[in-house]
């Protein structure tokens, strides 16, 4: 590694501590901020996230080789972490811990927005059911225990099989499709209390109509449930996405991805285990935040349940 | 509650239809056929027309779907397409290979996990509660077939404790048939089995881990220490018990944990089982193999969670006089 690369790592490091600094600074007025970080992990969580993700946007900075590029494929395939490769080289000579940087950009960009379809359309099913009740909520409501039954890894599977290789946006949007059912419960649930409140009959009586209503009254009263279950939802999908990748029909080789990388690594584990063991180790610390900081949330928001 | 129970076991059944005619319209509907998988490129077109004709390719889906409801109606599977077997052949094979995984998985799951939970919440906040909970936290948050890699790194290709792939010895032992072939089938078990059940008792103790804490604010524990239960007492009769009540509906929620594992890591370790055949069947657009294998994976979860349910109404009293829930 260049001398400009263990710079920038420097900084990133520097930069997630100060955001960690600045957010609990930020949120110490809140009641709900000094709780979030009560929780004995939460600033950890929070550290690890804001380095990964200035890792991912930061790539090109912080790592001194390009990820596809192959050095020597030769002398310098399956070396082990050295000053020059500092965790070492997969079986194309190429640098890991470029490819676990480039990578990071793929598998948090489909952890992420992935999550992001689910929590929407989740949210809106689940809204939709738990406001009108009687068949719309009969309808849908099935159709998610449908859903629910189905084997999810089989149907992505089935999804890639049949229509060969998914193009990354198409990748994201099949992930989020299956993964909002259990979102949308836990939204019809929360809207079945929220809507039975005084001030939901108050803006009823106002004249707002059913959107006004559930996206300016109910919604935001039912967020707390939702937040949480998405910070714990993104884990899930990367996972996934890993899993995916791993079976060899995620993200498609050469662009790099945590879960590929790993796959990658596997016929070489006995001579080169680094390959498999660092981008499993940087799927294990990220989901291990998002969970620290799923529980730490649910805390800040939900004072009454204690953490799991 | 018998009318509860009827109708719960219709919704099931319900359910389980839908999963079942979803998966066959989307195996049917979609673009390319059987016959051009990566693996299968039939380019001869006679042979082609035949194979075509003999799987009644060539007929609309609706017709196929109805021609497959009455096999499926008679316990018929069909034959497979690339395994050039009856799928019940194949199916009988594959079974109980994933039920010894699966069970030892979860005997490990459950027994480990509910006494690490209950361990920890009695330990709560001390240094093993803190230390087990970042154990526990780091296992829960690892991608199972990863942790297999790892395993199987340590313990199967350093160590040499563990052999590294496959079900049992090919020579030795093929079938099971003496006390020296029962051990070497657990030798071979232990590794899958412990990746998937490590991973499984993570989730299940910090579940287990909420429940005990949630229980041991409640007013009847306070009310069991006042009238001078010694701890043991407090804790295994008044505080498990009623934890465990949540500890049900987690049982349920196990089944479609252990599927999703199972097929990621029978592929890891080359263990002949379901979720192996079901990859291989989807990756060859195996669509007779696919749907019974959709079919039997949806039963799974769907009786997981009725299963689950029903226990509940059976353990809870406060459920059995609602009745109707």
């Amino acid at each position: 590694m260049t001398l400009q690369a263990w710079f920038a790592l420097l900084v990133a490091f520097a930069l997630a501590a100060w955001a960690v600094g600045a957010l609990r600074r930020r949120t110490a007025r809140h009641e709900g901020g000094r709780r979030f970080f009560r929780h004995p992990t939460a600033a950890w969580g929070i550290g690890v996230l804001a380095f990964f993700v200035i890792v991912a946007v930061a790539a090109p900075l912080v790592t001194s080789y390009d990820p596809w590029e192959q050095p020597d494929i030769i002398h310098l395939k399956n070396k082990p972490p050295s000053w020059t490769f500092i965790l070492g080289t997969d079986v194309y000579s190429r640098d890991l811990w470029s490819r676990v940087a480039f990578g990071a950009r793929t598998s948090l960009l489909v952890g992420g927005l992935g999550m992001l379809v689910a929590v929407t359309l989740g949210t809106l099913v689940g809204a939709v059911a738990g406001y009108y009740r009687r068949w719309v909520d009969a309808v849908l409501m099935r159709g998610v225990d449908v859903g629910l039954a189905l084997p999810r890894i089989f149907v992505l599977l089935l999804a890639i099989a049949l229509f060969g290789r998914l193009p990354l946006p198409v990748f994201v949007l099949v992930i989020g499709f299956t993964s909002w059912f259990g979102t949308s419960r836990l939204v019809r649930a929360e809207v079945l209390s929220v809507r039975e409140r005084d001030f939901v009959a108050a803006a009823r009586a106002m004249g707002a109509g059913p959107g006004g209503v559930i996206f300016r009254h109910v919604l935001p009263n039912a967020a707390a449930p939702i937040i949480v279950s998405a910070a714990l939802g993104i884990g899930n999908v990367l996972l996934l996405e890993a899993a995916l990748s791993f079976l060899g029909m995620g993200v498609a080789p050469p662009k790099p991805s945590w879960g590929n990388i790993i796959a990658d690594g596997a016929p070489y584990l006995a001579t080169a285990p680094w390959t498999s063991l660092f981008p499993g180790l940087a799927i294990a610390l990220v989901v291990m935040a998002l969970n620290a900081v799923g529980d730490a949330l649910r805390e800040a928001l939900d004072p009454r349940q204690e953490a799991m | 509650m018998t009318a509860w129970l009827v109708r719960r076991i219709a919704a099931s059944i319900a359910i389980i239809f839908a999963v079942v005619t979803l998966t066959f319209f989307l195996m049917a509907l979609a673009p390319g056929e059987p016959l051009l998988g990566p693996d299968e490129r039939i380019v001869d077109p006679p042979t082609r027309a035949e194979l075509t004709r003999q799987w009644g390719l060539d007929q609309p889906p609706l017709v196929r779907y109805v021609k497959y409801l009455r096999q499926m109606a008679r316990g018929n599977f069909g034959e497979s397409f690339s395994l050039h077997r009856p799928v019940a052949d194949a199916l009988a094979e594959a079974i109980p290979n994933t039920l010894l995984l699966a069970g030892a998985a979860l005997l490990i799951d459950f027994l480990v996990g509910l006494g690490l939970g209950v361990y920890q919440a009695w330990r709560v906040h001390r240094l093993p509660d803190v230390a087990l909970s970042n154990v526990t936290l780091f296992l829960y948050s690892v991608p199972t077939f990863w942790l297999g890699l790892i395993l199987l790194l340590v313990f199967a290709e350093w160590l040499g404790w563990f052999p590294v792939a496959g079900m049992s010895d090919p020579i030795l032992c093929p079938t099971v048939s003496s006390f020296y072939c029962v051990m070497d089938r657990l030798w071979h078990l232990a590794l899958p089995a412990a990746t998937l059940g490590f991973v499984g008792a993570a989730g299940t103790a910090r579940f287990q881990r909420a429940a005990m804490l949630e229980v041991a604010a409640q007013e009847y524990i306070r009310t069991a220490r006042a009238k001078g239960a010694s701890e043991r007492r407090v804790v295994l009769r008044h505080q498990l018990r009623n934890a465990l009540l949540s500890f049900i509906t987690l049982f349920g929620l196990a089944f479609p944990f252990l599927l999703t594992g199972a097929v990621l890591i029978e592929t890891i370790f080359a263990w002949p089982g379901m979720g192996r055949l079901a990859t291989d069947a989807i990756l060859r657009r195996d669509a007779p193999v696919v749907n019974a294998a959709v079919l039997l994976a949806s039963t799974l979860v769907v009786a997981g969670s009725l299963l689950a349910d029903v226990l509940l109404a059976v353990v809870d009293p406060r459920l059995r006089v609602r009745g109707t829930a």
